[in-house]
């Protein structure tokens, strides 16, 4: 059975967001790390291979320092690695994103495909299902169990008030949330091969059957119109009443004012 | 190449779950409705179940101008294939110009396939959606490369950290998913009628169709907070479970209901359901207490559009204190019964 995970590196966002003293994000100083939802993908693949013995294929789309998240991915137990990089893909939208991803895993053979739900940086939930789009297999996302079943895979399936019990006939692809599962630790053996492993590195012409016209920052259907960091309005009151009758003498008097009661 | 100029009319797919519409429906024709009239366009829903037929009038009510009604028992539950191809077949044969789709669990699924299906963009999420052109300002020496009557998208990303606004000129239609309780519907029209077309494009199961074994529903008597007019807000600063009593005493005195940030979730204090922020729900009642809340900023993102934000808390440097209109730094054990007291008296005042 062969498991391909594709996995991106992103700014940690979560608790480690740093900003400028006029309020800006400060890019620079945020940790780049393997996006959350796409280590519980890897450690449900890792898990497959744990029980099932299948071959697991990390890839991902990046600049050529994203071979950092790879190597974390084999020191936790992949077998191989794959960066796709090329500057002509850079700018790309998820269209584009998915489409270059899929022209890679044509060249792949696989059961099963994961990724993560969504990206912490740009929180789309895209480019899994597109990539299932583009590649003409179906599509579970928001996994919460994985279980195999000869040719078939059982995912349980979440969402609003219910969840599906779902099974469909491999090759499929799965998204999966970063609720699945507690990703495993690299071990110090895992972290010494992987310094030293060797990552199949793909461009623009390794991509299998893709229109140029699908790439990158030119072959992105959407285009930013206007990018900036967040304003936030502005503080309001902060009082620091001497008691607590104090404190409830003020919110009563602005409920009064604003005829909330 | 797709010919755009044949792509008319801003489109609203119209989820329902077990025949009943879904809230974020309502709300996207009502933004429908704002975005057709610079174009001069009609409000179209996109109905797909089955038996469904019977909602159409609903729809007709909420703002759709005409409403076309895919119903097929393959479509009795969700499944992102045969719903695919019933939206993606619906958008081939009726060209609009702009498809909206909720940014619900169902829709986030829906959407992405759809797109790739149609070969367009799509732009997740977003909190505001106006007609304008692209680029914003023309470039000078190409005024006349400046597109006018565009969807321009806006929407947060980096944990709600930075703001993007987003065009798609030269691919129709053009796809957005949108925030459930962003978008204000429209008081409801009665005996409003819609033009119903009936539509079916046929559903042959293939590889993609993946089999239900089981549905499993959570049954929940909670209403929704994203109804409420006022929500009383509790993080992990309430300290217990059994703490949030107090916070309960205070919703029920004033009118509204509690909710919880994500901390409360994870602690596993309350359930999902009652979780504002990024990653839980978009409110915007006309009161927000946030009680022993320190304000991170995915909460922040859930609750921001609030009318009046009062916030309690004792740490007078907790980021809430940055969006609250009103803030009290105290101890909310004290403060919120102490409110609740005085609340209820005031009302048996008037009462009286």
């Amino acid at each position: 059975m062969k498991v391909i995970v594709c996995i991106k590196q992103v700014p940690d966002t979560k608790g480690g967001v740093k900003f400028n003293p006029d309020g800006t994000l400060d890019r620079g100083a945020m940790l780049a790390i393997m996006n959350p939802d796409d280590k519980a993908g890897l450690e449900a693949a890792l898990r497959l291979k744990d029980q099932y013995g299948a071959e697991v294929t990390v890839l991902t789309m990046g600049l050529p320092k994203a071979d950092a998240v790879l190597r974390e991915a084999l020191a936790m137990g992949a077998d191989k690695a794959i960066l796709v990089t090329d500057r002509v893909l850079g700018g790309a939208d998820t269209w584009a994103t998915s489409s270059t991803i899929a022209g890679a895993l044509r060249n792949l053979e696989y059961d099963l495909i994961i990724t993560g739900r969504q990206a912490i940086d740009g929180d789309t939930a895209q480019v899994g299902p597109q990539i299932a789009e583009h590649l003409n297999i179906p599509v579970i996302s928001y996994a919460q169990e994985i279980k195999i079943d000869g040719d078939k895979v059982i995912v349980k399936r979440q969402y609003d008030d219910r969840y599906h019990m779902l099974e469909v006939k491999m090759p499929c692809l799965i998204t999966a949330l970063s609720e699945l599962n507690d990703p495993r630790y690299m071990t110090p053996g895992g972290i010494f091969d992987a310094v030293a492993a060797d990552i199949t590195t793909w461009g623009r012409a390794d991509l299998k059957d893709v229109d140029d016209a699908n790439l990158g920052l030119a072959g992105s259907p959407t285009k930013i119109a206007k990018a900036s960091d967040k304003v936030r309005k502005g503080a309001g009151e902060k009082v620091v009443p001497d008691t607590p009758e104090d404190a409830v003498k003020y919110i009563i008097g602005k409920l009064d004012e604003k005829h909330v009661i | 190449m797709q010919n755009i100029e044949e792509y008319k009319g801003v489109f609203v797919f119209a989820q329902q779950v077990d025949n009943k519409v879904s809230g974020i429906a309502y709300e996207l024709l009502g933004k429908a409705k704002d975005l057709a009239e610079p174009l001069n366009a009609q409000v179209t829903a996109v109905l797909i179940g089955s038996d469904v037929k019977g909602l159409c009038d609903k729809l007709a009510e909420y703002g759709a101008d005409r409403v076309i009604v895919v119903d097929d028992p393959e479509l009795k539950e969700y499944r992102t294939e045969p719903y695919a191809h019933a939206l993606a077949s619906v958008i081939n044969e009726y060209k609009p110009e702009i498809m909206l789709v909720g940014a619900t669990a169902i829709g986030r699924d829906l959407g992405p396939t759809v797109s790739a299906r149609v070969a367009t963009g799509l732009t997740a999420d977003c909190t505001v959606l106006n007609i304008g052109d692209f680029p914003l300002q023309p470039i000078p020496g190409k005024e006349d490369e400046q597109k006018h009557n565009q969807l321009l998208m806006t929407r947060p990303a980096f944990g709600g950290n930075t703001i993007a606004t987003i065009a798609c000129p030269n691919n129709r239609p053009q796809m957005a998913t949108v925030r459930p309780g962003v978008m204000q519907k429209i008081d409801p029209v009665k005996g409003a009628k819609a033009e119903i077309i009936e539509y079916n494009p046929g559903f042959t199961p293939n590889n993609k169709y993946v089999e239900i074994k089981e549905v499993v529903k959570k049954v929940s008597d909670i209403k929704d907070i994203m109804d409420a007019k006022i929500l009383v807000s509790g993080g992990r600063g309430v300290g217990s479970p059994e703490n949030f009593k107090i916070l309960e005493e205070l919703a029920d005195a004033i009118g509204g209901q509690v909710s919880c940030s994500r901390a409360v979730v994870d602690s596993g204090w309350k359930p999902k359901e009652m979780q504002v922020g990024q990653t839980g729900k978009t409110v915007r009642p006309n009161v927000y207490f946030a009680i022993g809340i320190s304000g991170a900023i995915q909460h922040v993102a859930g609750m921001e559009e609030s009318d009046i934000i009062i916030a309690i808390n004792k740490d007078e440097d907790a980021p809430i204190f940055d969006v609250a209109e009103y803030g009290v730094v105290g101890d909310l054990n004290k403060v919120v019964p102490e409110l609740t007291k005085q609340i209820l008296a005031a009302k048996e005042a008037k009462g009286a």
